[in-house]
């Protein structure tokens, strides 16, 4: 019994000065050094390299690796999270140097070794850049020990990081990520002022036209103004917010609701006014922005709401797309890229047909999946997908709809007399095409059809005996999924003026999965968001589009690790006014 | 009084098991009768045969006038029945007024497109929906937690909500399968009293699955007792009580005299 | 010192405060139970201890030992078992599989053969239907499987919600009788139990919660006997 009780006390007495859980830091270390390996290894540093953040001083790829040992050193700090504060930023200060120091067993290695054989990305420059531009083998010791104290000072800033206050801490974050925001947008700030008389006056900032990223005064400038907002609106925001929602709270039901529409109409006309401030290629990738927020918003009904886990959504994107070319292409006759016949309709009259094409497609593929849940309703839906594909590809239907080549000619959409083919003009359609989809998903989420839909998602059996007839309402989330992605298929064809079997890969369906996932199931807002996270951004950052598939999957499970409910989740509707403290709850 | 549902020769079968075997059961309009027996006798597989999860491989049922056996549950539910589940079966991620919402689709007729247009229809029914909702909230005792996710909510408010959710739909016969299970003795008390101001009040037929004897004895008018599928009594309370094979089956020596000696209120 | 020392814990669920500050200590060989209304805390206090999940503040020590950096897995080798309330059984795997996955700690196999035959004795309903998927089985079977299961993993520690939800009368004695006959083999129990009146004539010791907060600590005895156990817990009126 004595001896129990001087164990109890020693460990009670350690854990106020140092106590370290020297095996997770060790393996939180290594796992931060590979990660850093890994990323130099397939060539992601060097590829960054070329995209500088600020001006000459800090790049992507150095941000990249360093982000990889800023993880690590955190979740060391974190792990320690039941110990003193001094042992947290040791322990975050040790995960880093073990994350140089792996990083350094690499090069070291590099030198004794020609590795590129087996690994082509580790050439002479990614070890120039790892070792901050010194000269190898001679400087080896000094590259190392340089090395080294990189990984120090990083862990000393996660660990310092982590016990700061919460307020600090969130000012100092959220000024990082801006800079690092505002840094790889730089570039496509600049084209959107050049020649404009603003350019002058933020040059400070972005600096000269052939230079990248910001400034180092403008990331100061940045990284002061974010963290003195972030600190203001963390002492006020709070208050002025809540007074802000208490006032409308306060306004009779039918003035909020003005207020709301107003809102959305105001924002509605900046986003109208867009496209002379975008030019051509922004709003060209505004517009692609805007068909995948089209099938987000339908494949938002089937998975969201209803929980119909839909992995060949794609294909009434691709019937949609191939019943307009088929309606409206006048690339007739008997030789090579032509098809044997087409309706010659103008876009406006294919448009409904592609629509229900593609609803059929819905019902027709609804009707045998009816009964099937979960993994099996997975995989009979991508079979589906690829079936779709694989007949667009086939000679067998070539006559009719193109094969390999595709079909091309397809009709320009047609208002007033005018063709709109530039993108300027076709962002208007998208967006009110987009307006409209979103306000009908966002109708029948608080209706009895939204709400059938997601009583299936939760409990399929139960759902049916609350009479719900689980046929039609699975049917018509089907449905009314297709139909959405049906009309950004049509959108898509007469916006390239033609189309080939390629474009409608097994990808586009996961790219589709993972925005809603990435967004927030069910979430109309979240759809919106994880099409600008998930389209737009690998889009303008081209560095990216090689390993886009990797930072993919890297966010993914990263979200499902520590933000499951996605970016902005789902709100549940205040349906009872009155909401007391649970402590009020009666028995 | 006539017979609102009649079962006659119910048999269940899972391969070699005999889950329900050539059942008859006759329960009266406007009564509170129980289901008892030991665990495994098929007490909950006789209710998802009455309910439609199950389709009965011989006998009929009849409710109300209808033969149910083999409907779907959705239409179960049309024509008038209810139920809880053993294993509360809330919608975990909705709220508790949308749960109630959910109980009121039978009733409800808006569609997909008086959903999007939001016309006069529409609008009229979803307001006094929600206020319907709101209502049997308050009934079942859950005031002021209506916007709360249900998954959120203690156990007896879940139990509670599952209760408020099958009476939605407005039934004839509701079919509770162990509402006191996990309940203390003054919930249970409460809820006993609960489940009969339900029949007084709402005029509706009640069937229920439980093991707390007291709650059995105290409201059922009458008890049938099934052991590996089969009915082996049936009865009032103190037939029952009083049974030497349900004493050896089900109750044991000792709850068999704890009941004699003990009466709530 | 106590084998068990729960030290002010918090835990919340979304915003909810569900336990403010609990602490409660069990000696070696005792059985311990908590009593309280639903919502009162009693199965987040198990889950808790049981390492399903980590409270935001307060230490949970077993014999001298901080639990905070454990995962619920590593607690089953301490010697800390769990009854989960409700189901919770692997339901694709046989009757003979489950028991099988309680002993997953151990590796004494004619122990293990000899506290199988003891849970068919106790529940011989499982005994004929060893070859079932659990998932085939009716509630009240399920609830016996599980605590069968935390039997075959002979704990240091037993963790039981609720072990007569669900069961039939005859049935209900018949598990505080092997409570007693297990803790009486060197189990110490944690029991949280609607039947309070039951749980109270086989502890030695209980604590009554009210949300999410220990309100009254004392012997079985004397809170059987104390007036407001009596008239909030134990049905006397």
């Amino acid at each position: 019994m004595t001896a129990k009780v001087q164990t109890g006390q020693l460990s009670s007495f350690s854990n106020k000065t140092l106590a370290f859980d020297w095996k997770g830091l060790l393996r939180i270390g290594l796992i931060g050094g590979l990660m850093a390996v890994l990323v130099s290894i397939i060539g992601m540093v060097e590829t960054f390299h070329g995209r500088d953040i600020v001006g000459g001083v800090i790049t992507m790829g150095q941000t990249v690796l360093a982000g990889a040992i800023f993880v690590s050193s955190s979740i060391a700090a974190s792990r320690n999270s039941s110990h003193s504060r001094l042992s947290q930023i040791l322990g975050a200060v040790v995960s880093g140097l073990l994350a140089t120091a792996t990083l350094g067993i690499l090069i070291w290695f590099s030198q004794l070794v020609n590795l590129r054989p087996i690994f082509v990305n580790i050439s002479p420059s990614l070890i120039r850049i790892l070792t901050f531009e010194k000269d190898l083998p001679g400087q080896l010791v000094p590259a190392l020990g340089l090395l080294l104290a990189y990984g120090f000072v990083i862990g000393l800033f996660a660990g310092l990081l982590y016990v700061a206050p919460t307020k600090m801490r969130k000012a100092v974050t959220s000024g990082i990520i801006w800079v690092l925001v505002i840094g790889l947008l730089g570039e496509l700030l600049r084209t959107l002022i050049v020649g404009k008389p603003i350019e002058e006056s933020v040059s400070w900032i972005l600096g000269t036209r052939n230079q990248k990223g910001v400034s180092v005064i403008g990331a100061a400038v940045i990284f002061s103004l974010v963290a003195a907002f972030s600190t203001l609106s963390q002492m006020f925001g709070g208050r002025l917010g809540s007074q802000v929602q208490a006032r409308k709270a306060a306004l009779p039901v039918n003035a909020q609701r003005g207020l709301n529409a107003t809102l959305l109409l105001v924002i509605f006309l900046i986003l109208w006014q867009l496209p002379q401030l975008f030019g051509i290629y922004l709003s060209d990738v505004a517009n692609t922005v805007g068909l995948y927020i089209l099938m987000g918003l339908g494949l938002n009904i089937v998975v969201g709401y209803a929980g119909l886990l839909d992995l060949g959504y794609v294909a009434f994107f691709a019937l949609g797309a191939y019943t307009m070319a088929v309606a409206t292409s006048t690339a007739v006759g008997a030789g090579r890229g032509l098809i044997l016949f087409s309706l010659g309709l103008t876009f406006w009259e294919a448009l409904p047909i592609a629509v229900g094409v593609a609803c059929l497609a819905g019902i027709i593929l609804g009707i045998p999946v009816l009964k099937m849940r979960g993994d099996y309703l997975a995989i009979v839906t991508l079979g589906f997908g690829e079936i779709i594909r694989i007949l667009a590809f086939s000679d067998f239907l070539k006559p009719y709809i193109g094969g390999a080549q595709g079909i091309v000619k397809i009709a320009p959409i047609m208002v007033a007399g005018q063709n709109l083919t530039r993108p300027t003009e076709l962002f208007h359609v998208v967006l009110i095409i987009c307006a409209i989809v979103a306000f009908i998903a966002w109708r029948l989420r608080d209706s009895r059809v939204g709400r059938a839909w997601k009583a299936i998602r939760e409990d399929e059996d139960v759902a049916s005996a609350m009479g719900i007839n689980l046929v039609t309402s699975k049917l018509l989330a089907f449905a009314s999924g297709a139909a959405f992605s049906g009309f950004a298929g049509a959108i898509f064809a007469t916006k390239l003026s033609s189309i080939i079997p390629g474009s409608f890969g097994l990808l586009v369906s996961i790219n589709i999965l993972a925005l809603i996932i990435v967004g927030g199931m069910g979430s109309l807002p979240g759809v919106l968001v994880g099409a600008l996270a998930l389209v737009a951004l690998p889009e303008l950052l081209r560095e990216f589009s090689e390993f886009r598939l990797l930072v993919f999957g890297a966010v993914l499970v990263g979200m499902m690790i520590y933000k499951p409910e996605g970016l902005l989740p789902e709100e549940t509707r205040k349906l009872e006014l009155h909401e007391p403290e649970p402590g009020e709850l009666q028995p | 009084m006539a017979a609102i549902l009649t079962a006659k020769g119910v048999t269940k079968r899972f391969g070699g098991l005999l889950a329900v075997n050539k059942l008859d059961l006759e329960i009266e309009e406007n009564s509170i009768s129980s289901v008892i027996g030991p665990n495994g006798a098929g007490k909950t597989t006789f209710f998802n045969c009455v309910t439609g999860f199950y389709n009965p491989e011989e006998g009929r049922i009849i409710f109300n006038g209808h033969e149910i056996q083999g409907l779907s549950p959705d239409r179960v539910t049309r024509l008038g029945a209810a139920r809880t589940y053993q294993n509360i079966r809330l919608f975990a991620n909705m709220t508790a007024i949308e749960n109630v919402l959910v109980g009121e689709h039978s009733l409800l007729k808006n569609n997909f497109l008086d959903a999007v247009i939001r016309t006069p229809r529409f609008n009229r029914e979803e307001k006094s929906a929600v206020e319907e909702a709101r209502r049997l909230l308050r009934f079942v005792g859950l005031r002021g937690i209506g916007d709360h996710l249900a998954r959120n909510l203690p156990y007896g408010a879940q139990r509670r909500l599952e209760i408020a959710r099958a009476l939605a739909s407005k039934p004839k016969l509701l079919l509770l399968d162990e509402p006191t299970a996990g309940m203390n003795p003054q919930e249970t008390n409460e809820l006993t009293r609960f489940i009969r101001d339900l029949r007084d009040q709402l005029q509706i037929t009640i069937l229920l699955i439980e093991h707390h004897m007291r709650v059995v004895m105290d409201i059922s008018e009458q008890i049938t007792v099934l052991d590996y599928g089969s009915k082996i009594a049936e009865g009032s309370a103190s037939d029952i009580q009083n049974n030497p094979a349900v004493i050896e089956a089900y109750l044991g020596r000792g709850a068999a005299t704890g009941l004699k000696t003990t009466k709530v209120h | 010192m106590a084998m068990l020392d729960v030290k002010d814990i918090h835990t919340y669920y979304g915003n909810i405060h569900a336990l403010k500050g609990i602490s409660l200590e069990v000696n070696e060989g005792e059985i311990v139970t908590l009593i309280g209304a639903n919502g009162a805390g009693k199965t987040t206090t198990l889950r808790a201890i049981s390492g399903l999940l980590k409270p935001r503040e307060g230490s949970i020590k077993l014999n001298g030992e901080d639990l905070a950096t454990y995962h619920a897995h590593e607690l089953a080798f301490k010697g800390i078992a769990m009854v989960p309330e409700g189901r919770g059984v692997f339901s694709q795997l046989s009757v003979d599989e489950n028991l099988q996955m309680g002993a997953y700690s151990r590796n004494d196999s004619a122990g293990i053969n000899k506290d199988k035959e003891r849970v068919f004795k106790l529940f011989p309903r499982l005994k004929e239907r060893h070859k079932q998927p659990a998932g085939t089985l009716s509630g009240g079977e399920q609830q016996m499987l599980a605590t069968g299961r935390a039997l075959m993993a002979h704990p240091k520690l037993m963790l039981m919600d609720e072990p007569s939800m669900g069961l039939a009368p005859i049935l209900v004695e018949g598990i505080f009788e092997i409570i007693k006959e297990i803790n009486k083999e060197g189990t110490t129990i944690l029991l949280v139990e609607q039947n309070a009146l039951m749980a109270l004539s086989i502890a030695h010791r209980g604590y009554v919660l009210q949300t999410g907060q220990i309100v009254l600590s004392d012997t079985a005895e004397n809170l059987a006997n104390n007036e407001m156990v009596q008239k909030s817990y134990l049905g006397v009126e």
